[in-house]
């Protein structure tokens, strides 16, 4: 019997679940356009066709946009308002941005998979040019010209002989009610005024200068402050507390339990950390031992039931040449946003309304009902700003808390405010992974044998199901845990870029998809992208090394698609990577992959000094190269690359969930290092390769797989050593050099 | 009753003395720029300067603000009419979704008064106790520099005066 299924019987709820193999259900990860394209139009239009759910005009000429996207601090805002003000022929100025609310913008699944611009800018941009086109067809009725000798300008329609009528003049309660139409007239690239433009972003100034940016920072009147007592392990049960004794205490508004879940409601925040932990003093839980032996957690992976899928099988398999392997293994990697999750909820009338900093407030609503048993136009789920997550952290959890705890003082809104130590213990972490690949060089350099095993529970465990909730399995009447969803190819999951983009002649490529999870996982940033790439640059590189061929030179040799070549010549080159030139303890290392095999095309290189003493690793200088499409915002697409690499660098080097038996033990910033400034890079130069003419290509995961696997050739080419079990720390880098 | 000049302005404090600065910011005096994030002195997110010196205003308990000058990113000026340290932020982009950024800009505020002239090894050292899990440092170090040239000249023009 399997340790999950164990404590499932125990009747613990535990989230480590193990449920029927065939039960996963297909998805996509913005759990949207999985099933053929509805109607034939553009982006997100095609679930929501009206022109007014993405653009409205006010009568004074005010543009409204809205999207069913929410602001993760990756900029979207801004971009959304430049597509928009670029096809609308409006000043930025004029227009502001509605994002993500069940009760007013259209349902686009998961901000997630770095598709926001491809979905809801594309959307956006037609519905926009579809607007123009249909003031400007008004304002030709009532001038009585033919459109043709009309244009759009600075929020109104210009016609001959200085005619001139603004937007709010044209709009009437009608017009943009149409549906929209296939094709629209988009704003030729030689034309954009606004769109590729490095446009500060609108949201920093308030984040610079201490106004209300955040969640955390709503004060709604009446707001009372409350928190959770999570319990101490997965499935703990608990038995007993003292509620009465708290719920004396001055401030204190009630105590709120149902089975196991367990929390606070009082007037002040500090009351209600203080009260919190009285009632954490006075908890008593029943524990199991759950978790597998964490020394030997790749181990544990591979020996969980696996359903087993060949995604990739071309040419022969055992060309002959030198065999170069490895096995590549990642422990679980926390999101550990900044920020705690935090959610603020209000009953009213019977129904309930969530600010949240979940990526999908539909699904969210969907999960809270069903949690609730209301019916979905109960729930209103409004997104808010949190600090950035990366994936899946506790946000819908937190929103989940919030719910109930409200429904316990209808009428006053409640906020909850997640502890550090509760962020670190119980977010959905981004899943342990084992990938393993064998290949074979032949004397002239030519890749002749591949195969690639990848090993990796579900990254995709977002509600949805209301049993994807914590509370949802804490309660006293649990709903069943949320069956294990594995993504499909061709963007996939945990194989998420196991696929080489390598024109290798024999390749086969295994996904073993674990159905059960030691630990409670879900989608963090490029999910599977991040291991597979770097099992993959790592081989390639020593393949490289194996033919005698200088690594840049060998991926060129094995890419047949000119975009990702050109964008493997541009970081050599503006690295200077032929002049490059070794020196004591120096390591240079390259990497590249197209994000997804879809998305933007990254190349990275990273040049490091290595501390053989210590194995301390500095990094001197990352400069990578990129490919995103058309750009909407160069700035923006810098920052979001150089984020990548900082954060890869992060995982790459320091970080591991921590755990024995019963609990998670890293819950915080000292169990769980991250990177810090003293070993921040000296310098990071991120250089856009143009072209304008291609469609949008998400951005804000293609760094991390090349540069962490950059970074891992680096430590290869300095220390001679090929390490492969992640986090590259000092420690083990010093002891592969002791050995 | 403990009081306090913040930003300028002596404020009295009902909180009881032993309650972290933090939530006194936040909810007494209805705050935004410092933020929880740990609790624990292990992040930076909460930062804000006491008579000069950057401090965790999540572990510093109120009453050790009694009489001081308490300084948060509110002080250093507005959206409208950002302060130098702010506007070089602005300039310099550098924020993702910008939580931990008040907390770095609080020190290195603490530090630029305290030595204008700080290199830009002082001022990564000086950063070390500060998280940032988007990644923005780069930006958040260019930043620092912009607004400690910017506001080099008028320092030494004020103490030539
Ligand atoms: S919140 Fe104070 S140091 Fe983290
Ligand atoms: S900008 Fe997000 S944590 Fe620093």
């Amino acid at each position: 019997m399997t340790l999950s299924r164990r404590a499932v019987l125990a009747g613990t709820g535990a989230l480590i679940l193990a449920f029927s193999l065939g039960s996963a259900r297909a998805q996509t990860e913005t759990g949207k356009g999985e099933g053929p394209r509805k109607r034939g139009l553009p982006g997100s239009l095609d679930d929501t066709p009206r022109l007014d759910a993405w653009i409205r005009v006010g009568p004074d000429g005010a543009v409204t946009v809205l999207t069913g996207k929410a602001e993760l601090g990756q900029g979207l805002k801004t971009a959304l308002l430049q597509i928009a003000a670029e096809e609308l022929k409006a000043p930025l100025a004029r227009l502001s941005l509605v994002t993500a609310d069940t009760g007013r913008t259209a349902d686009e699944g998961y901000t997630a998979a770095s598709h926001s611009v491809q979905d809801s800018g594309t959307a956006i941009r037609h519905a926009a040019a579809q607007v123009r086109t249909l003031l400007i067809g008004e304002a030709a009725r009532r001038l009585g010209v033919p459109a043709e000798q009309l244009r759009a300008e600075d929020g109104a329609v210009l016609g001959p002989g200085g005619a001139r009528i603004g937007y709010g003049d044209l709009v009437t309660d009608a017009l943009l009610t149409a549906e929209a139409q296939p094709a629209s007239s988009l704003t030729p690239a030689a034309e954009y005024a606004v769109l590729g433009r490095p446009v500060p972003r609108i949201d920093i100034p308030a984040k610079v200068t201490g106004g209300a940016a955040y969640i955390q920072d709503l004060r709604p009147p009446g707001l009372l402050h409350a928190r959770v007592v999570r319990p101490p392990s997965y499935g703990a049960i608990l038995i007993e507390v003292d509620a009465a004794a708290v719920e004396r205490l001055p401030g204190v508004v009630k105590v709120v339990r149902d089975g196991t879940f367990l929390g606070v409601v009082a007037e002040g925040e500090w009351t209600a950390i203080q009260a919190m932990r009285r009632l954490a003093t006075s908890a008593r839980w029943r524990e199991t031992a759950s978790l597998p032996d964490a020394a030997a957690l790749p181990d544990a992976l591979r020996a969980l039931p696996s359903r087993d899928s060949t995604i990739l099988e071309r040419g022969a398999a055992g060309g002959a040449g030198t065999v170069i392997e490895g096995t590549f293994t990642r422990p679980y990697l926390a999101h550990g946003s900044i920020g705690p999750s935090c959610a603020i909820a209000e009953w009213q009338d019977g129904g309930v309304t969530v600010w949240s900093h979940s990526q999908g407030v539909f699904p969210l609503r969907r999960a809270l009902a069903g949690l609730l048993r209301l019916p979905d136009d109960k729930v209103r789920c409004i997104h808010a700003e949190g600090a950035g997550c990366y994936g899946q952290n506790g946000a819908d959890d937190a929103a989940a808390d919030a719910a109930l705890l409200a429904r316990a003082v209808p009428g006053r809104p409640v906020r909850v405010q997640w502890m550090r130590e509760q962020e670190h213990a119980w977010e959905p972490f981004g899943p342990g992974m084992v990938a393993s690949v064998r290949a074979a060089v032949t004397p002239d350099g030519r890749v002749a044998d591949w195969t690639h095993e990848v090993w990796s529970p579900s990254h995709m465990m977002r509600p949805g199901p209301p049993g994807a909730l914590l509370a949802a399995r804490e309660i006293a009447e649990p709903f069943p845990p949320a069956p294990p969803v594995a993504l499909a190819q061709p963007e996939g999951g945990g194989d998420r870029n196991a696929i080489p983009l390598y024109a290798f002649p024999n390749a086969r490529v295994v996904h073993h998809f674990l159905p059960e999870m030691p630990l409670r996982g879900s989608s963090m940033r490029s999910l599977g992208g991040y291991l597979n790439v770097m099992a993959i640059e790592s081989t390639m590189d020593d393949l490289a090394r194996a033919a005698g061929l200088d690594p840049v030179t060998f991926r060129l040799r094995h890419l047949t698609d000119a975009r990702a070549g050109a964008v493997v010549e541009a970081a050599a080159r503006r690295f200077g990577w032929d002049g490059r030139s070794a020196r004591a303890g120096g390591g240079f290392g390259f990497a590249f992959a197209r994000y997804k095999n879809l998305e933007a095309y990254c190349a990275v290189v990273v040049e490091i000094t290595l501390d053989r003493e210590t194995g301390r690793v500095a990094i001197e200088r990352v400069v990578a190269a990129v490919d995103t499409g058309e750009v909407v915002n160069p700035d923006g697409v810098a920052n979001q690359i150089e984020g990548g690499i900082l954060q890869a660098a992060s995982w790459t080097l320091f970080e591991r969930v921590a755990f024995d038996r019963t609990r998670v033990t890293s819950v915080d910033w000292s169990a769980y290092p991250i990177l810090r400034f003293s070993a921040v890079p000296r310098s990071v130069e991120v250089h856009i390769v143009a072209q304008p003419d291609q469609p949008f290509l998400g951005v804000a995961e293609a760094a991390q797989g090349p540069a962490g696997a950059a970074l891992a050739n680096a430590i290869r080419d300095a220390t001679g050593h090929r390490l492969c079990d992640l986090p590259l720390t000092a420690g083990r880098i010093k002891a592969a050099l002791g050995a | 009753m403990t009081s306090m000049i913040l930003n300028g302005e002596r404020r009295a404090v009902r909180a009881a003395p032993d309650t972290p600065l933090l939530y006194v910011l936040r909810e007494e005096f209805g705050l935004n720029a410092a933020k929880f994030g740990c609790g624990l002195g292990q992040c930076g997110a909460c930062t804000v300067v006491i008579d000069g010196a950057a401090v965790f205003s999540c572990v510093t308990p109120v009453m050790l603000a009694e009489n001081r000058q308490v300084t948060t990113l509110e002080g250093l000026g507005t959206a409208e009419a950002p302060g130098p340290l702010q506007r070089a932020f602005i300039d310099a982009q550098a924020a993702q979704c910008g939580y931990c950024i008040p907390g770095m800009m609080m020190r290195a505020h603490a530090l630029l008064t305290r030595a204008p002239d700080a290199s830009d090894a002082a001022i990564r050292a000086e950063l070390e106790p500060h998280l940032c899990r988007c990644g923005t440092q780069m930006r958040i170090l260019r930043a620092i520099r912009r607004a400690a040239d910017a506001m080099r000249p008028r320092s030494t023009a004020e103490a030539g005066r």
